[in-house]
């Protein structure tokens, strides 16, 4: 029967594969944000695989408010991206240091 | 078993589309794995009854989250491949590193299936009711004990909405927009004059 193990090893993967986007793609702003959707999808997964078999709905509430931030991070992070984007024509993350003055 | 069988297909696709967003080379390819892996893993969420949740991140990650990472790739015009540099360079270490930390996960759930790990027991107030449905149970809970949170996540959300907007917003100088002050304050007797010019002669105006 699929217990909490099996879920809680989906999420591992899932982080773990989070984690591995944030090294591989460390240029591309985008796909940044997309493996930090990733790792929050996984925490989720966990949050809520718990909450079920441990009959405690928290988990789930805390899952909705992880949601919340996670939307409100990728809001924000878009928008930082798309005016870094006018002023330099570019996404590289390299090229950031520049804002040091 | 019908569940065993839902469950491998749902994790797969999961840990497949989450692994092709991060090694697509199309940033757009990138941004539809997503919303596959969302998908699977809402699938996932159902399949324990957790059906609130799950409907939640189809409707705030499919349907907001994810289409406006779609926008943003499509209005960017950058050069991907130039963004691709230092992939094969960086691949041994965050290997590595990935490698290490889900060996560490693992061995968290090897601890915790040997019994060496003691989890909290639950509060009886947060028990999910039985006879009521997972969403009216999480909205008995969200509206009683944790109104203040949920007041506090909807200023969250203003406040990267207002964000989102002052960062983007510019005042661009060339285009003509709307100026509603001198509009309405226009009267009839300023915008149009009477004149009886003389014949042969122009108005000047």
């Amino acid at each position: 029967m699929i217990g909490i193990e099996h879920y809680v090893f989906v999420s591992a993967i899932l982080f773990v594969l989070g984690v591995l986007g944030i090294f591989l793609n460390r240029k591309n702003v985008i796909i940044l944000l997309m493996s930090i959707e990733l790792i929050l999808l996984s925490v989720n997964l966990n949050l809520v695989a718990f909450s079920v078999f441990l009959h405690d709905l928290v988990g789930q509430i805390f899952a909705m408010f992880v949601l919340t931030v996670a939307a409100g991070e990728a809001a924000i992070g878009l928008a930082i991206l798309v005016i870094y984007f006018r002023g330099r024509g570019t996404i590289a993350v390299d090229d950031v240091n520049r804002m040091k003055g | 078993m019908i569940q065993a069988i839902a469950f491998y297909l749902f994790a797969t696709l999961t840990i497949f589309s989450g692994a092709v967003t991060i090694l697509a080379r199309n940033p757009v390819h990138s941004v539809l794995w997503l919303i596959l892996a969302f998908f699977n893993a809402a699938g996932l969420m159902i399949l324990i009854g957790a059906e609130f949740i799950a409907m939640l991140l189809v409707i705030v990650y499919v349907g907001a989250v994810a289409v406006l990472f779609l926008f943003v790739v499509m209005m960017l015009d950058i050069d991907f491949a130039q963004l691709r540099a230092g992939f094969i360079k960086n691949f041994p270490l965050g290997f590595a590193l990935a490698f290490v930390f889900l060996a560490e996960l693992v061995m968290g759930v090897g601890a915790y299936k040997a019994g060496g790990l003691v989890l909290g027991t639950p509060d009886a107030a947060t028990a999910p009711v039985a006879g009521l449905s997972n969403t009216a149970a999480i909205g008995a809970l969200l509206y009683s004990r944790y109104l203040f949170l949920f007041e506090t996540a909807g200023i969250i959300l203003l406040v990267a909405m207002i964000g989102a907007i002052v960062l983007t917003h510019r005042q661009r100088g060339d285009v003509r927009g709307q100026k509603p002050s001198s509009q309405i304050s226009r009267r009839p007797e300023e915008a149009t004059i009477n004149l009886q010019p003389e014949v042969g002669k122009g108005v000047t105006l």
